[in-house]
């Protein structure tokens, strides 16, 4: 699947939650689901900035693509890291570096979250493009 | 809680009828900050509507009657802390700029190599990081009170600390973060025995608890007009004449001076030789409203009902399973921070934020605390005096959801 099939795929689930209890169980039955990284990854270097709980996210290159690891000391955190691997691990640098994550807002997270819950989402993203981008220039 | 009326209470502050995710606010952080009554409201709206007009310099009517209520509200400042004078009050932007005041000022005219400051455990960074940028300029050294597991001040490790070398004593008069009430007389009668100053940082106490400078014999105390229902960016550093006279000014600029020449300036007198600029003009005069606003009420009766508030919350609270207090010191005011199980404090402030309650989450500014306590933070509810039993009551329920969601 693509990164925008599997994006669709997430605003499709999501539309079945008719409330935000649902949505946010969903979201912390993600973070129990979490490819969990390895505890010699845990630690300062990384370290994700800007989000009040931290998060851990390790970057592994294997047959062209990309997969993450991840974890958090908080289990919404840990969710809403688990969407982000969901769409783009398994997927070249190129098509990481490049994707279009449309389906935060269109499932209605960055709106519900405050800003600055959400520049901790945002710096999520970023690295694991900073990630891609490195790898892609090394290719 | 009979004489206190909390409906017309609530009534002043519009803020507090409003919808959050079609639920009704439920607003607990107050010790970030407070809302504003309308009387507060309506004094923004009139200032610029009928009386803005930069003070102290024109001649024009205008700038006289700015002048005049800026000045009127210096005045009942120093009757609502009863300081000596008026010239002891120095209006800043907020209790941080009123700490970084001493620091600087005080520091330049008092503290040398070798000397020592001492705070505590449980500062607010505001209170904490001042001092130790002080200290990192001048070669002194920065004392920490230590404190106990319940969060109150070892003061047998304090009496320990004191020698002639400390120049000054810094501490909360309340914790922002565990709500503990610090024992202030004690702690500024023993400092006056080895002659050191104390400052009083009074941002979580001012709103909570009748204060009487001359009575208290503090030498500095700090706090913000928006943890008090009065606006932001406005702030005041009581200081003693005797202290004040003798530190010099923080900023350079319009206002504080007297004489100035290429060669020499000399500065002008208490308070306007801290007060360099135009001042936030609207935030002083809309101050007033809110010293008002806490004298209509009484601080007393304020103190009492608040007092009952917090006892019923931490008995609601401790009836959670799972839940426990973080900060449980014997005096305590209008915080109770708190933790669920393992739970990170971020989860449970995002369920609670989704059911229309506003607490705060994080180390609240305190991270050598949370450190102290080996915890990444606390959830924070903070009351204020237009908190019900009623909020407590839909907090409690709020807890109960977001434990059986993240617990499980």
């Amino acid at each position: 699947m693509t990164i925008n099939e599997i994006q669709d795929d997430l605003i499709g689930d999501f539309a079945f939650f008719d409330d935000w209890m649902a949505k946010y169980e969903y979201i912390i039955q993600l973070g129990k689901e979490l490819p969990l990284i390895d505890d010699q990854y845990k630690k300062e270097e990384y370290l994700i900035r800007g989000c009040q709980s931290k998060v851990w996210l390790h970057a592994d290159f294997a047959n062209g693509v990309i997969n993450f690891t991840a974890d958090s000391d908080a289990i919404i955190t840990k969710g809403l890291v688990g969407l982000m691997i969901k769409v783009l691990s398994g997927h070249s640098p190129e098509e990481i570096s490049e994707a279009q994550l449309y389906f935060i807002d269109q499932i209605g997270l960055k709106e519900h979250l405050s800003p600055t819950r959400a520049n901790g989402l945002l710096s999520m993203v970023k690295q694991m493009k900073l990630y891609a981008l490195a790898l892609k220039s090394r290719i | 809680m009979a004489h206190y009326d909390i409906q017309r209470i609530r009534n002043d502050f519009p803020i507090l009828a409003a919808t959050i995710y079609d639920k009704p606010l439920i607003y607990l952080d107050n010790g970030a900050t407070t809302q504003k009554p309308q009387s507060v409201i309506d004094a923004i709206s009139q200032y610029y509507s009928t009386l803005n007009s930069n003070v102290h310099r024109g001649v024009h009517y205008l700038s006289q009657r700015a002048t005049d209520a800026f000045e009127a509200s210096r005045k009942k400042l120093q009757v609502f802390l009863n300081s000596l004078h008026d010239h002891e009050i120095i209006f800043t932007r907020g209790t941080t700029e009123s700490i970084n005041l001493v620091a600087a000022c005080y520091g330049k005219a008092f503290v040398n190599a070798g000397d020592e400051i001492i705070i505590s455990a449980l500062e607010h960074h505001s209170n904490m990081v001042p001092w130790q940028m002080l200290c990192e300029d001048i070669g002194a050294t920065l004392k920490i009170i230590p404190i106990t597991d319940a969060g109150e001040l070892d003061m047998d490790a304090f009496r320990l600390l004191l020698n002639d070398r400390v120049k000054l004593v810094a501490v909360a008069y309340i914790s922002n973060s565990l709500g503990t009430i610090n024992p202030v007389r004690e702690i500024i009668k023993l400092a006056h025995g080895y002659d050191i100053p104390v400052l009083l940082d009074a941002a979580q106490a001012v709103q909570h608890v009748p204060i009487d400078v001359q009575e208290l014999d503090v030498d500095f105390l700090a706090f913000s007009g928006h943890k008090m229902y009065g606006p932001t960016g406005i702030g005041v550093l009581y200081g003693k004449e005797k202290w004040l006279n003798k530190m010099p000014p923080y900023q350079g600029g319009g206002e504080m001076i007297k004489r100035v020449t290429f060669e020499k300036t000399t500065y002008n007198e208490l308070p306007f030789k801290f007060e360099a600029g135009t001042p936030n003009i609207e935030g002083v005069i809309c101050l007033s409203a809110a010293v008002d606003y806490l004298n209509d009420i009484g601080l007393a009766n304020i103190y009492t009902y608040e007092h009952e508030l917090l006892e019923y919350a931490t008995n609601a609270l401790l009836d959670i399973p799972e839940l426990r207090l973080v900060g449980t010191a014997t005096e305590k005011s209008s915080v109770i921070s708190f933790l669920i199980g393992n739970v990170h404090p971020y989860d449970v402030g995002v369920i609670l934020d989704k059911l229309g309650i506003a607490v705060r989450t994080g180390h609240h500014c305190t991270e050598p605390l949370m450190d102290r306590l080996c915890i990444p933070g606390t959830v924070r509810a903070s009351l204020a005096l237009y908190t019900t039993v009623d909020d407590i009551d839909t907090l409690v329920e709020g807890i109960k959801k977001a434990a059986s969601m993240l617990l499980a």
